[in-house]
């Protein structure tokens, strides 16, 4: 049986990571990579892979008599806010690893199947696809009246895209955080630390939870999530228990502290911020592409 | 460049910005109203209000704000007659939606913080703020940790970006006299006529007034002080003395360092809840340059774990946290307090 076909948008850090592990895939067979720079690295890369590839951008893709199923997008996003019509045009189903948003949002351990069918999935982003979970283990056991995420990372590890919209990190990580992990309300906070050797990302998330939680299921609930993570992203740990301290007002607050080690696929180990973004988009491709095939997960 | 005509060097007063912190962020309006009249009286010509992290910084992770920021900032508007109010930011925490309520509400500086090494992800943020024909400050925080031609590129990035005068900020106090001087002495000669260069001084190793009179010598025309040092870790440069001195040094500042006095001892210290010292774990900050608004948090962590706050500071430095880290405040203290047990 042919495997499904995908192509990869973008060149960058997360393209060409996405790009190793997507060849490695028994589902999915990589039908092209695309950039705007020929001299790009990702490029060569994915030529010496055997890969097929085009500078030309998305209309070099578009053109092609025989396109892919699949686009997975590691632009940026005003450029997927541009491309998701055209894809959904031709009938190209996308998975955008940006935070344009497009459609609607898919952390693998929280809600895989959810949108098995949409034109476009969204990835959230780096500190999402790290908190969300979090956030979602605790408010499937209690009530979470507010959640917030500090995600620290190597300044070495945040790409242009990152930087010229950081305020679009927070905007659409505070927004998940209500939509999938359940918060009534959620904040996102991004630090980015230059120090060398460069620091493994590092997520805090803080719920406030009723003052009669219980800290033993919430704890649990805490620890079964952080397993189902590691099933994609071996590097992802709790680097302390969850902590709980009382609140004024009558709530409590439980703090839950990991760390992200990349599996160092291309991008060095310390990047787990870029890590668990192409780990998670890989997995829901993947899924996609046994849905497509009809063959049953 | 000189400031204008009539002034050598403009003070912003940070008390209700930098205080912020040693308050744990429990102003009121009251307080609010009552430094401002003090400090406007005085002749102080700008002065910055918000949460201690800025705009957006009510948090579990840096303490929430008793009084919403932007019911303070507008106290503070309605209260100067003579005086601007500014408001400070840092992206990836407050948003450029943050910077459009501040101007809503009157505010007439925006300052926008980054790491001394992460200039470009506040190009937004500035762009924003002029386009809203607010005047733009930049910190560039922890400015011991990078070597002055590292500071001059970063201030290159943000004066582009639309900033009108960027800061050496000393978050740690960790700068001694020159260390300082040299750092704004690059910065002003990368930005020319450009943009403005300013300082930022903590008194961790007791060297706030001295470093901001070094960096003015060395072409900073733009200060911050704190009244009574009322800032982070053990405090600020203190407004008041730094007033007085540069009347001395025929520095044009515009303050009446008599009446900065009374409001240092009238109406700022009745506000403390303790004045900033220069404790053990202070000077363990300016020793080993660790963010000044660690301080509390690392109080807190120490008293809940049972753990010394000192190997906190210590471990902090050792991780090469920056200014927003908070959080591994708390796991350090977990992990000592399991490494004892």
């Amino acid at each position: 049986m042919a495997k499904v076909t995908a192509a990869i948008l973008g060149s960058g850090n997360i393209g060409t990571d996405l790009l190793h592990k997507l060849v490695a895939s028994s589902v999915i067979e990589v039908h092209s990579m695309i950039g705007i720079d020929p001299e790009s690295e990702g490029l060569e890369r994915a030529r010496g892979l055997g890969v097929e590839t085009s500078a030309e951008g998305l209309p070099w893709l578009l053109g092609q008599s025989t396109g892919p199923d699949l686009v997975f997008e590691a632009t940026s996003a005003s450029v997927h806010a541009d491309n998701a019509p055209l894809l959904a045009e031709a009938n190209i189903r996308a998975i955008d690893l940006t935070p344009a948003a497009v459609g609607p949002y898919v952390i693998p351990s929280v809600n895989l199947r959810e949108h098995l069918d949409a034109p476009n999935v969204n990835m959230v982003t780096c500190g999402g696809q790290a908190t969300v979970p979090i956030v979602f283990a605790v408010s499937r056991v209690t009530d979470v009246s507010y959640a917030e995420i500090v995600a620290s990372v190597a300044s070495r590890s945040a790409g242009p895209g990152t930087r010229s919209n950081i305020d679009e990190f927070t905007r659409t990580t505070a927004s998940a955080v209500e939509v999938l992990g359940g918060a009534r309300r959620g904040k996102a906070i991004i630090i980015l630390n230059p120090a060398e050797p460069p620091l493994i990302m590092r997520d805090t998330i803080y719920c406030s939870v009723p003052a009669d939680a219980d800290p033993d299921a919430i704890t649990a609930s805490v620890s079964s999530i952080v397993a189902e993570v590691q099933r994609y992203v071996p590097g992802y740990r709790l680097t302390a228990d969850p902590q709980f301290d009382p609140l004024p007002g009558g709530e409590q607050r439980v703090a839950v502290f990991l760390e992200v080690e990349g599996a160092g696929d291309y991008l060095p180990s310390y990047s787990g911020n870029l890590d668990i973004m192409t780990a998670a988009a890989t997995r829901v491709g993947e899924e996609i592409a046994r849905s497509m095939e009809g063959v049953p997960a | 460049m000189t400031f204008s005509d009539r002034l050598d060097v403009r003070v912003c007063d940070s008390s209700l910005r930098d205080g912020s912190h040693a308050k744990s962020h429990q102003f009121s309006k009251q307080d609010v109203r009552a430094v401002v009249g003090a400090l406007d009286a005085a002749g102080v010509p700008v002065i910055e209000v918000s949460h201690g992290d800025g705009l957006g910084g009510s948090s579990h992770n840096y303490g929430f704000s008793l009084t919403d920021e932007r019911a303070l900032i507008a106290a503070a508007v309605d209260t100067a007659e003579r005086a601007k109010i500014a408001a400070l930011m840092l992206p990836g925490l407050g948003t450029v939606d943050d910077i459009r309520a501040a101007h809503d509400l009157g505010v007439a500086v925006i300052r926008v913080a980054t790491h001394c090494t992460e200039a470009d992800i506040a190009v937004q943020h500035f762009g924003i703020a002029r386009e809203l024909g607010v005047e733009t400050v930049g910190f560039l925080m922890m400015a011991h940790s990078a070597p002055p031609e590292v500071l001059a590129a970063q201030a290159r990035i943000m004066a582009d970006s639309g900033c009108e005068c960027v800061y050496v900020t000393d978050s740690a106090g960790a700068l001694i006299l020159q260390e300082a001087a040299d750092r704004v002495a690059a910065m002003v000669a990368e930005l020319g006529g450009d943009a403005q260069v300013g300082f930022h001084g903590h008194e961790n190793l007791a060297l706030g007034v001295a470093n901001t009179i070094l960096s003015i010598r060395a072409g900073a025309t733009q200060v911050d002080g704190c009244t009574r040092r009322f800032g982070a870790g053990a405090g600020n440069t203190p407004t008041e003395a730094l007033a007085a001195v540069c009347e001395k040094l025929n520095i044009r500042t515009g303050i009446n360092p008599i009446a900065m006095f009374d409001a240092a001892e009238d109406i700022v210290l009745p506000i403390m809840d303790e004045e900033p010292t220069l404790s053990r774990l202070a000077l363990i900050m300016g020793y080993t340059g660790v963010y000044s608004s660690f301080l509390r948090h690392a109080y807190r962590a120490a008293e809940r774990y049972q753990v010394s706050g000192a190997d906190i500071l210590l471990r902090c430095g050792e991780q090469k946290l920056v200014g927003g880290q908070e959080d591994q405040i708390i796991s350090i203290a977990v992990e000592l307090a399991n490494a004892r047990n």
